[in-house]
């Protein structure tokens, strides 16, 4: 109705014609640009969640240059992009670290699929996040986020080879600061869904 | 200084609830739709309704939000939401319904449909 302020800067509440609303997980280790990429596509200021997490996680201490180690709790930031048809797809950029399973599970629960993000300066801050997306049965697209000081010697086969993907697994570059860049990143990820016919996995 | 500039809600999460951790019905997902219905809620102490209820009540007012909306919008834990929304679905104040019909959750059109529209988004 006539009721709802139209200004979309704060227009957080759904539009009355939204119908399916689906969600794509954007994994990958801390400062790899999961915001960047969800900030840039988003048609919301993207928003976040404080997140409790679980115990019986304080072994695996692996944020580096994260502040504020002892924090038992991790936000979780996600965006909105709305589509033609009644159909909002919603983006969660979600940590992979092991200590995040149950989170991790929880954010999962009827996503269509996952697109990781790969620093390829640091390439095994990846594998736990990939581990757990295998484990998941989430399907999934890697995409290299393109920092300006990232190696550009290594070829797609050798990246693809360090993490082990399969030969079907989608494999693009992006800059997550550019809109085009993401939307493509996450079209990489769509075909491949669409290719692999309908999930049964959910 | 009195505002709450560094973001902190007034109530800590755990009591955000009134003391109840567990939600009386099916999980709610995190993109289950909450929609207020509206109806005048009863007043007094006995409608026993935490404030954090209430607040969630008023953030419906101006239309639908998903759970986790809810949760970014009023600074408490989606888990401390869902329990929430379930008690206010129990007295009829909200409804839920799921992210996407059942129907269409298998859609094979649905995957198609997303990539036409994420396509018709690139700028030129």
């Amino acid at each position: 109705m006539a009721s709802a302020p139209s200004s979309t800067t704060d227009g957080i509440h759904l539009p009355d014609t939204a119908r399916d609303l689906v969600k794509i997980l954007v994994a990958g280790p801390f400062g790899v640009g999961k915001t960047t990429l969800i900030d840039s596509v988003s048609e919301i200021r993207p928003l976040h969640t404080e997140e409790l997490l679980s115990e019986a996680s304080a072994q695996v201490d692996d944020l580096d240059g994260v502040r504020e180690k002892s924090t038992t709790t991790v936000a979780i930031d996600f965006g909105r992009i709305s589509l033609p048809g009644g159909i909002v797809l919603y983006l969660f950029g979600t940590p992979g670290q092991e200590r995040f399973r149950s989170l991790w599970e929880d954010i999962a629960y009827g996503a269509l699929g996952a697109l990781v993000l790969v620093d390829s300066r640091r390439i095994d801050a990846s594998f736990d996040v990939l581990g757990l997306v295998e484990e998941t049965g989430l399907p999934y697209a890697v995409a290299f986020n393109a920092f300006p000081d990232a190696p550009d010697h290594h070829t797609d086969a050798q990246l693809r080879a360090a993490l082990d993907l399969e030969p079907g697994t989608p494999m693009v570059t992006c800059d997550a600061r550019d809109a085009n860049a993401s939307i493509d990143a996450l079209l990489a990820l769509v075909h491949h869904l669409i290719d692999r016919h309908p999930p049964e996995h959910r | 200084m009195t505002g709450r500039r560094a973001g902190r809600p007034l109530v800590p999460a755990y009591l955000s609830t009134g003391g109840v951790t567990r939600s009386s019905r099916p999980q709610l997902e995190r993109l289950s739709v909450l929609t207020g219905s509206r109806l005048p809620v009863p007043a007094g102490p006995s409608a026993g309704l935490p404030a954090a209820a209430l607040s969630l009540l008023d953030a419906l007012d101006g239309g639908s939000l998903t759970v986790v909306e809810a949760a970014a919008l009023l600074r408490l834990p989606v888990s401390a939401v869902r329990v929430l929304a379930a008690d206010l679905i129990d007295r009829d104040l909200a409804s839920a319904r799921a992210p996407i019909p059942p129907a269409r959750r298998f859609d094979p059109d649905l995957l198609k449909r997303v990539a036409d529209g994420l396509r018709a988004l690139k700028h030129h």
